[in-house]
């Protein structure tokens, strides 16, 4: 079902892609100012499917407008965080997620940092303890490079 | 000795993977609804606004579902085919008519043929937000149980017509409702 | 005619620079002294056909030349001029020509600051950069040629994309390429070492000042990136973990740790096998990011006009630079290995431990950058990887880093212990945890603790760096302080300035989206912003709107903001001119949405933004640090010696 690459920028133009120099700024009242929050953090946290990259508050694209309205209407019904983003992943999939869910295929993506740290770290100390000082060093020399390390540049 | 070796192995493998994503395309989106049962909806029909359709009104039979709409070039460019896919009348072609206005709906539709069985109304986009709908055109395609089994993102083509759609129609056509 | 010189010159740019390549190459492999001679013409010839070229194209831009295509795309005749000039690096074929000058100005400084480099090293060093420059000329001739023809001549051009019309475009890009592409000559030098088959501490002192100063227009050039994102974008960012964003801080922090890294293979010749790598690797990224950004491979906002051929192109040549580079590493690694012992407490350690973080940080946003790519090509999903998740991996690692940072500058060379380094850090870390909370509490209202952990964490730096230059001067007063040493106190310096404006201004931010009608007002932070209605503007290629609030503050007023909303003739895009007071300790911020009913009432959306500029003046503040780092006297002392030298011998031959 993959499409050809060339009818991807057409569909693109066609939707008129959210141009960043427009600030998406929508008029919304909330009954608090919990939900306000909710929300802006909601419209940083989903993507603009139709754009290059940006989330549904950054962008003014028709389909990012409609998104912030949906949003908008489940945070002031009520709901919360992961309703909203549950709401979204059931009709457009993880892509829509800018925080990418915790789960199979994206182990490697969260855990992976925390684990090349502690690989390297550990190498590193490994390294450091296994490391020998080929050059014996007489007493005057120790005294010299002593003082060298005194000085400290 | 060997161990030297290991950035230059990681970056064969990081250019593998380059190399695939030239092939790929990032910012196409597969349907999570494929082997899902349809969104239900219940909008007006286009000429009879009076007249409403619900999803699950067309249980039991194969149907297909052409998102498009009047400002939308690409959908222009694609008619001919949608009629053609039509006029083979091996499964009626519903329209969803998406954020347009009945009038230029109408007025296009008159200019370049009307193949629709029902043309249904979603002026704000809310069915396309729930069929996860986001360019058009797209087209879907329902079995006899309300199951989407197909989505096309962009102007079909007759070579997608006749390779993928029209087998799948009559395979699904087959089944038992 | 002129566009057909700019093409035959790059041309014989493309000769030139494969002559430099290969001659001096063979020469030094064969001990040909004629041949390994031929590298510093050649370089310079290079760079001035190159240059032409370039003239070539600007001078297409500045008179209205619409039969290149490449003009009657990116300009227009109501173009303003500054605009003209900037438009030649405003699209990809010409923002290659730049990456190709910038490569050759480069080349050139090598053949001139390199009185002490024995020829043979220098001429594979310009070999090294030679072939990199055949790449990419080969690749604008092919794939990219900014001359092409376009038959018949438009009449009119389609105009600057709006959003590059501004002064961000006329700096951002030659200066980040400036360090992006400075990069080279460490790499270079690095491959030139390992060819050469020795590599001693003369490498590091060599790569040192130029690395330096790659690294300080890298610095620039993504200040002024985010600088500009934060006031043409309307929407009071100023980083977005944007693919191509990231294609730039990658190599900075790989970048931050060959740096640390050349300085500890200079002082102490250790960790050489090390730094040659990081030198690969830093400009390796660098020809990475060339290819994400220009290739299509990932969405984003930033990106070229992407084409699988081009794709292509750069990732073969990008296989073979680096791929190339690792083979000869690992054929010579084993040779270059120092042993020399240091104790596990020890500056050596520290700046290991930098290097870790720094490379762990790199790998870490390389990966999410990369992972949707990964994860569709495995064709076990499609997803997206956005801000939160690099906010959540990066911060955590750089806070160990930013601990470290205050440590590491006191501790001393091969040995030092726990009792020596505690009295010295102690006080310093109860007056950052005592005044860290103190600041947000007294400045900024609310506790949170986001802001409270952030100042600690900068005082710490602030006062370990303060530390440490008073155990410098201690009895021997600031003059003897090198510059080397200021480097360093500048830059962490700007590390702390930095980190007090990423913590207060994504802690205290605020912002309001509302409808103004004239005469309304509202009140944000303690601002009073009064809106005073809107007038029609029209500017030379552009017509809109602009927007009259007066702000104040308890009565006294403040500053008079006018945000504009313009839609460009030609392009018919619209824009939003945000209005922005900008002030040390806070940014105010107006940007104009859309026209709500006929009374003259429009959507606008208001921020405050405390501490914001700290960011880039933290900044400013490392680039100036890298800025002494690289004037340091005794690379100076090092032509110099290298002039007396070639004196001495001349008297004795004479």
């Amino acid at each position: 079902m993959r499409i050809k690459r060339g009818f991807v920028p057409i569909v693109m133009v066609l939707l008129a892609i959210s141009l960043p120099s427009l600030a998406a700024i929508d008029i919304h009242q909330f009954d608090s100012p919990e939900k306000e929050a909710l929300y802006k953090k909601l419209t940083g946290e989903l993507r603009c499917t139709v754009c290059q990259n940006q989330s549904i508050g950054e962008s003014n694209a028709d389909l990012a407008k409609d998104l912030r309205r949906k949003t908008y209407e489940m945070v002031s019904a009520g709901k919360d965080e992961q309703f909203v983003l549950d709401f979204m992943t059931q009709r457009f999939g993880d892509f829509i997620l800018l925080r990418p869910p915790f789960q199979n295929n994206t182990l490697a993506l969260w855990i992976g940092p925390l684990v090349i740290l502690i690989v390297a770290v550990f190498f590193l100390i490994k390294f450091i303890r296994r490391s020998v000082n080929d050059i014996p060093l007489t007493d005057t020399d120790r005294a010299q490079a002593e003082h060298l390390l005194e000085r400290d540049e | 000795m060997k161990r030297y070796l290991i950035p230059f192995a990681i970056f064969v493998v990081l250019v593998v993977f380059l190399a695939i994503g030239l092939k790929l395309d990032p910012t196409y989106i597969p349907s999570p609804f494929i082997g899902k049962p349809a969104p239900e909806f219940n909008l007006p029909d286009l000429h009879n606004p009076d007249q409403r359709l619900k999803a699950s009104d067309l249980k039991g039979q194969v149907w297909l579902l052409n998102v498009w709409a009047s400002w939308c070039t690409a959908c222009r460019a694609e008619h001919p085919v949608i009629q053609r896919l039509a006029a083979m009348n091996i499964a009626p072609v519903y329209g969803l008519n998406y954020k347009d206005k009945p009038e230029d709906a109408k007025k296009w539709l008159r200019e370049l043929g009307d193949p629709y069985k029902a043309n249904l109304v979603d002026r704000n986009g809310d069915v396309g937000i729930d069929w996860g709908v986001y360019g058009v055109p797209e087209t879907f395609v329902i079995d006899k149980k309300g199951i989407i089994r197909y989505k096309y993102i962009g102007p079909i083509n007759n070579r997608v017509v006749d390779d993928e759609i029209v087998p799948l129609l009559r395979k699904l056509n087959a089944e038992v409702g | 005619m002129i566009p057909e010189i700019g093409q035959f010159a790059l041309i014989l740019g493309m000769v030139f620079a494969l002559v430099q390549t290969v001659v001096p190459l063979a020469g030094a492999h064969f001990g040909i002294a004629s041949w390994v001679a031929v590298a510093k013409p050649a370089a310079r010839v290079q760079l001035l056909f190159v240059a032409i070229s370039f003239i070539a194209l600007s001078w297409s831009f500045l008179t209205h030349d619409f039969s290149v295509k490449y003009v009657a795309v990116n300009s227009n005749t109501a173009l303003p001029t500054f605009y003209l000039l900037s438009a030649v690096w405003g699209a990809h074929e010409g923002s290659l020509v730049l990456w190709a000058l910038v490569l050759s100005i480069w080349t050139t400084s090598v053949t001139v600051f390199s009185r002490s480099i024995p020829p043979v090293t220098l001429a594979r060093v310009l070999g090294v950069m030679g072939f990199i420059s055949v790449g990419f000329i080969l690749f604008i001739l092919v794939t990219s040629n900014p001359f092409e023809r376009l038959v018949p001549a438009a009449m009119e051009g389609r105009d600057l994309n709006p959003l590059l019309q501004d002064i961000g475009l006329i700096l951002h890009p030659p200066l980040l390429y400036m360090g992006y592409v400075g990069f080279v000559v460490p790499f270079s030098f690095a491959i030139a070492a390992m060819l050469g088959g020795h590599l001693d501490a003369a490498w590091a002192r060599w790569s040192r000042p130029w690395t330096h100063v790659a690294w300080v227009f890298l610095t620039l050039g993504i200040l002024l990136g985010s600088w500009w994102a934060y006031y043409e974008l309307g929407w009071g960012g100023w980083w977005f973990w944007d693919p191509v964003e990231n294609s730039s801080f990658i190599p900075w922090l790989v970048g931050t740790a060959l740096m640390h890294s050349l300085a500890v293979t200079e002082k102490r010749g250790t960790f050489k096998a090390w730094t040659v790598l990081l030198a690969i690797f830093t400009f390796s990224l660098s020809l990475l990011g060339t290819f994400l950004v220009r290739s299509g491979v990932l969405t984003s906002v930033h990106a070229f006009a992407s084409d699988p051929a081009r794709g292509t192109f750069i990732l073969i040549f990008l296989a073979v630079v680096v791929g190339g580079s690792l083979l000869i590493y690992s054929w010579r690694a084993s040779q270059i290995r120092s042993y020399v012992h240091f104790d596990l407490l020890s500056r050596e350690t520290g700046l290991l431990l930098n290097n870790v973080f720094f490379v762990v940080a790199a790998i870490s946003i390389l990966l999410g950058t990369l992972y949707p790519l990964i994860v569709d090509a495995l064709g076990i999903g499609k997803i997206s990887v956005g801000p939160p998740y690099f906010n959540s991996v990066f911060l955590p690692l750089m806070v160990p880093m930013v601990i470290l940072l205050g440590i590491g500058p006191l501790l001393r060379w091969k040995r030092d212990s726990f009792s020596r380094i505690w009295p010295k850090i102690w006080l310093i870390a109860v007056i950052s945890l005592v005044v860290g909370p103190l600041i947000p509490l007294l400045a900024m209202g609310p506790y949170e603790i986001r802001a409270t952990f952030g100042m600690m964490l900068a005082i710490w730096v602030l006062g370990a760096t303060l530390k440490s230059l008073f155990e410098q001067t201690r009895g021997r007063g600031f003059a003897t302080v090198s510059r080397s040493f200021w480097g360093m106190i500048l830059g962490h310096i700007g590390v702390a300035v930095f980190i007090v404006g990423i913590t207060l201004t994504s802690v205290y931010s605020t912002e309001k989206d509302l409808r103004l009608d004239p005469g309304d007002s509202y009140e944000l932070a303690g601002f009073k912003f009064q809106f005073d209605g809107t007038t029609k503007i029209i500017g030379k290629n552009y017509s809109g709107t602009k927007a009259k609030l007066t702000v104040t503050k308890n009565g006294k007023y403040i500053a008079t903001m006018e945000p504009e909303k313009r839609n460009y003739r030609v392009q018919k895009q619209p824009l939003t001119e945000a209005a922005i007071d900008a002030g040390l300790f806070r940014d105010l911020f107006v940007a104009l949405g859309e026209p709500l009913g006929s009374k003259g009432a429009w959507s606008v959306r208001i921020y405050h933004k405390p501490f914001l500029r700290w960011i880039w003046l933290g900044a400013l503040i490392m680039a100036l640090g890298g800025l002494f780092a690289a004037s340091d006297r005794r690379y100076r002392k090092l032509a110099g010696r290298a002039k007396k030298q070639r004196a001495v011998t001349i008297e004795a031959v004479s």
